[in-house]
């Protein structure tokens, strides 16, 4: 890793501030992630701003419905809550799904919201990668692509968002709020937080420069049955081959996003509306569209099983 | 020792500690972190600073351009040892690309410089200063562009072996003529060893004797090769390697992170230690190489075979060898016509070599799922087209038996424990909720390899037996079975035994490797061992021919003295070495398996999931019970990773291993491995060596990936022939869910 400076924040304002005061600065919570990447020299902050003491780690319930999730609540504290476990079943199958228990009790909720593709070759600085370092190309593209996305990839990054948690807080309409280093507030939906990556795949989210998470809200409950089926070649610890995040209504009806098939969270309203007419109906309009790249093309069929096992599991509560 | 006749009775046969599962001595080290591992000699030699090895961006090609300055002036740096420093370094006998030196790029991740620092972090930090500049030419990187390969002969480099061409009766006649036939294709991916602790080494200079504290599964190999590539006596070199974190084959020979830690010192004036960082040992060490094989079975009506044809394609660096992949297939099932033939296509990805069980580990896989395809034409159950098809003796050469084969025993041992009976020929009928269920077996087999082996047994006035011999400890048990047979054989305790290992300053052993450790050292052990017992009778005024060696007492003739007693006036010394004579050559030496297993595949997503394994094993005399179950189930795991998961991804374009990280190379987790049930049946082999001992490292491994991929076949009635057996392979051919 390249030589960094460090300090560590008393306020999200102040933390935020820091980061936009100092060139090439990045935030540090818990660290599994951007830690792995400086080691490869994949990302190179000059500063951090270590987060970790901010008062961001509590879970509250918000009057009139719903709760807000401080953005350094870990993953483990998250998935054992007694309210997201009851209210918000999905989201606490999809933390467990993912990582390892050491890693679940470092990881933090924004920071498993920011994490990076693990497109192998975005790893491998010898290679070319238009996110790593934007116009070299995309090696990925007619290579290696079992891993990578069949759908809302561009033809300069196939790469796939690789995270559970935040399919299970898009099917559930979560909201990101943010600090700016003016001290100005902004509440992003999650729909709209990851990016696409069109012609410029270095860009991941829409967080502005210096802007910091302060905390994920949710929604009043949607009742339901909730489901997170992940699908993969290792029974653990792996990324998802396919996921599914599903709530399912008794009448059938309900909401659905897709995991390891795009570079986001995967959800479309048409699906969503189609929950009732079976999973052909459901993927069909999900899935519209689809850019397989050869090697991955049986994820389409597979989200499409995956949808059906949610289903059958739903019918028969 | 000559071993040359079959061994009669001898104090082993005691099994007063021999045979008996006994925990590893070396266990209170290991689990509280004071048996060091060779990055963590920290206490071996003052002052070592760090090397970071460079690995090439490029598979083909030259390197045009390094610039070192900026790496040098960075903090903390202290060398930069640049490849286009120097002249390629010699290749030694076991090396097929070349380790370092001369601007040529033979394979991704060739290690291209090494950089020294004060810290881990400024040596990283410096090596990606260095800009490398390259100019690459085009490679060969598809296996299967090269299906016309020419035929190549050869051995593995552990032992197992193969013809280019060999051929038994008329195969073409016997084939076409046969009532039943199969003719099918099957592939294996190129492999890694992703053993947990990396090529690791700590290098320091005294003049020019140089000293190595690394991470290697065969000192003597070593000693050799290192010298040999350093242009250096190996009169000047010590390597020492006590403690091992696996290698799997993969530590077999010397690699970039001993030769660069030398050079690095040499370049710093100090000592360095250098690992490899997990991407590198994908693309800069060795691998197991991928096979593309076709099998031709034919059979009468009675399930006998009459036609096996087995020829196999795998392909290697220029100047590499084969893969084995045919070795097992000259000796496993009876059948007057057979056709064996090997072919190497010369590809420029990195260089293939030894892994666990090479030949046999792939061949198996297909082979074995060959013979399920066959009992399913016969309509026979494939236990019993298996039995019906032993041969107790060399099939190529009828005279010449096995010492010991109980394949057939294992075959119905493991059937009637596992409950075979319950399994449903048809496949795809079977149903747990949403669950595929199947089972499925194959036989293991593996050869057992002779190889010299020395050791140095000395008995000092404290009554203490110290072993010493350059046998590797790669996380077996080593230290604990030659512990119980100097115990056995000197009649004491074993905590009376001390046992020193991996230093190349001891007996030259016969190493870790082909499964042929367990038996060849503990041989070399007895072989020291009676040396000193004639010793301590002579130093007792006993006479050695009739001396009793039991609790720290020789006796002989009436008379008894305690062993500490014969000691008194200086230790006693027993050096040798077993050496073996032709009975490998009058009879084949071989360990058998069967493995038996359940494998559930979800109906809906395909994923695969195992439910229970078994393996039942004939190998010699189990020295330890305990430890040999230990490698029997670490192979049975590494066989549903083979089966099921693992695979280096070759980008045909770009000529290298993409999912260089274990989180891209996916090895079993717990979750994946359920309950594994082992078995050893009672087997004493005396053509073996005096310790009637065999292996059961790589014959745990053998055939377990088949059993696998035959009860996914079994579940689903998808046959998936290539491996891994992934969930996309079958998934839209899995039977309706009702």
């Amino acid at each position: 890793m390249k030589p960094f400076t460090y300090e560590r924040a008393d306020s999200p304002a102040a933390a935020a501030a820091a980061v936009a005061r100092t060139p090439g600065a990045k935030f540090i919570a818990g660290g599994t992630n951007i830690l792995d990447l400086m080691k490869l020299q994949i990302e190179t902050p000059t500063h951090l701003v270590d987060v970790n003491r901010l008062a961001l780690d509590r879970i509250e319930d918000i009057p009139g419905g719903g709760v807000r999730i401080g953005a350094l609540v870990r993953n483990t504290a998250l998935a054992a809550d007694r309210r997201i476990r009851k209210h918000y079943g999905v989201l606490s199958r999809a933390i467990v799904a993912g990582a390892s228990g050491q890693l679940r009790n470092k990881a933090t909720t924004a920071g498993n919201l920011l994490q990076r593709t693990r497109c192998p070759y975005f790893y491998d600085t010898a290679q070319p990668c238009n996110k790593r370092a934007p116009g070299s190309g995309c090696a990925a593209i007619g290579g290696i692509s079992r891993q990578l996305a069949v759908i809302g990839a561009s033809d300069h990054c196939i790469a796939t968002y690789p995270g559970d948690m935040a399919v299970a807080m898009r099917v559930l309409d979560a909201t990101v709020e943010t600090v700016s280093p003016d001290g100005g507030t902004r509440a992003i939906p999650i729909a709209d937080f990851h990016l696409l990556p069109g012609d410029t795949p270095q860009k991941e989210n829409a967080l502005r420069p210096g802007e910091l998470i302060t905390a994920v809200t949710l929604p009043a409950p949607l009742g339901g049955r909730h489901f997170y089926q992940k699908v993969r070649d290792r029974a653990s610890y792996a990324f998802a081959l396919v996921s599914v995040a599903a709530v399912i209504h008794p009448d059938g009806s309900g909401r659905v996003a897709l995991g390891g098939v795009a570079p986001k969270p995967w959800r479309v309203d048409a699906a969503d509306a189609a929950m009732k007419h079976g999973s052909r109906a459901v993927a069909e309009p999900l899935l519209a569209g689809a850019r397989p790249a050869g090697d991955n093309a049986f994820k389409l069929p597979l989200a499409e099983r995956t949808l059906a096992l949610v289903m059958s599991e739903a019918k028969a509560a | 020792m000559k071993f040359d006749a079959p061994a009669g009775a001898n104090p082993i046969d005691k099994l007063r500690v021999v045979g008996r599962p006994t925990d590893r001595i070396d266990g209170p080290r290991k689990t509280t972190g004071t048996a060091p591992y060779a990055y963590e000699r920290h206490d071996v030699v003052p002052n070592q600073a760090y090397g970071y090895v460079v690995g090439a961006g490029i598979a083909k090609g030259r390197l045009t351009r390094l610039d070192v300055s900026a790496a040098k002036s960075a903090p903390g740096v202290l060398a930069v040892v640049s490849t286009l420093d120097m002249d390629r370094l010699p290749l030694s006998k076991m090396n097929t690309a070349s380790l370092f030196g001369g601007a040529e790029i033979q394979h991704y991740h060739q290690a291209i410089a090494l950089v020294v620092a004060e810290t881990f972090e400024q040596a990283r930090g410096a090596a990606f200063l260095l800009h490398p500049e390259y100019q690459a030419t085009p490679g060969r990187f598809d296996l299967q562009a090269h299906e016309d390969a020419p035929l190549v002969g050869g051995s593995s480099g552990e032992g197992s072996g193969g013809p280019k061409l060999d051929r038994v009766g008329d195969f073409d006649m016997a084939f076409a003529q046969a009532s039943v036939k199969l003719d099918q294709r099957y592939t294996t991916p190129d492999e890694s060893h992703a053993m947990m602790e990396p090529h690791a080494t700590i290098a320091a200079w005294d003049g020019d004797r140089l000293t190595i504290w690394t991470s290697n599964q065969m000192i003597a190999w070593n000693k050799r090769d290192l010298a040999k590539t350093l242009g250096m006596s190996p009169d000047k070199l010590r390597v020492d390697s006590p403690f091992i974190g696996g290698g799997f084959g993969g530590k077999l020979f010397v690699r970039a992170d001993s030769v660069l830690a030398a050079l690095g010192a040499r370049a710093a004036g100090r000592p360095v230690k250098v690992a490899l960082t997990r991407p590198l040992i994908f693309n800069n060490t060795t691998h197991r190489p991928a096979t593309m094989q076709r099998i031709r079975l034919g059979a009468g009506r009675d399930g006998r075979l009459v036609a096996i044809a087995h020829e196999s394609l795998s392909g290697d660096l220029p100047d590499g060898k084969p893969e084995t992949a045919v070795a097992q297939t000259k000796l496993l099932y009876a059948g007057a016509n057979r056709l064996i033939s090997m072919r190497l296509a010369t590809l420029d990805l990195p260089e293939g070599n030894a892994m666990r069980a090479p030949g046999e580990a792939p061949g198996l896989m297909a082979l074995e799922m060959a013979m399920d395809e066959m009992a399913e034409a016969l309509d026979m159950d494939p236990v019993r087209f298996r039995i019906l098809n032993d041969t107790q003796t060399d099939p190529e050469k009828p005279g010449r038996p096995f010492s010991q084969r109980q394949l057939v025993e294992c075959l119905r041992t493991g059937a009637a424990r596992f409950g075979w009976d319950r399994r449903k020929p048809r496949p795809g009928t079977v149903r747990d909720g949403r669950w595929l269920v199947g089972m499925g077996v194959s036989a293991g087999f593996r050869n057992n390899l002779l190889q010299p082996s020395g050791a140095r047994v000395r008995l000092d006035k404290r009554g203490t037996v110290t072993v010493e011999t350059d046998m590797t400890d790669i996380g077996t048990g080593s230290y604990t079975i030659i512990a119980q047979t100097a115990a056995e054989m000197m009649g004491v305790e074993l905590d009376q035994v001390v046992v020193r290992l991996g230093d190349s300053d001891f007996p030259a052993s016969a190493g870790s490797g082909g499964q042929w450790g367990a038996n060849n050292s503990t041989s070399g052990v007895y072989a020291a061992c009676v040396k000193l017992r004639d010793a301590v009778a002579r130093a007792g005024g006993l006479d050695p021919d009739r001396a009793e060696f039991s609790g720290g007492r020789v006796a002989a003739g009436g008379r008894s003295i305690r062993l500490a007693d014969a000691a008194l006036h200086g230790d006693l010394v027993g050096d040798d070495r077993i050496e073996y004579g032709s009975l490998a050559k009058q009879y084949q030496q071989s360990t058998f398996a069967a493995h038996f297993v359940e494998a559930a595949v979800d109906g809906f997503t395909g994923e695969v999931r195992l439910r229970r394994m078994l393996a039942v094993c004939a190998a010699g005399r189990i020295l330890n019970p305990k430890t040999a179950r230990s490698q029997v189930i670490g192979a049975m795991t590494m066989g549903a990773g083979g089966a099921l998961m693992e695979e280096l991804a070759v980008d045909k374009r770009r000529g290298f291993f993409v999912n260089h990280d274990l989180a891209g190379y996916e090895v079993p987790v717990h979750a994946d491995i359920p309950h594994q049930d082992v078995v050893f049946l009672p087997e004493a082999d005396p053509v073996s060596s005096p310790m009637k001992a065999k292996g059961v490292g790589e014959l745990g491994l053998c055939g377990v990936a088949a059993a696998i991929a035959n009860a996914v076949y079994n579940a689903t009635g998808v046959r998936v022939r290539d491996y891994p057996v992934t969930l996309d392979k079958h998934l839209q051919r899995l039977p309706e869910l009702a």
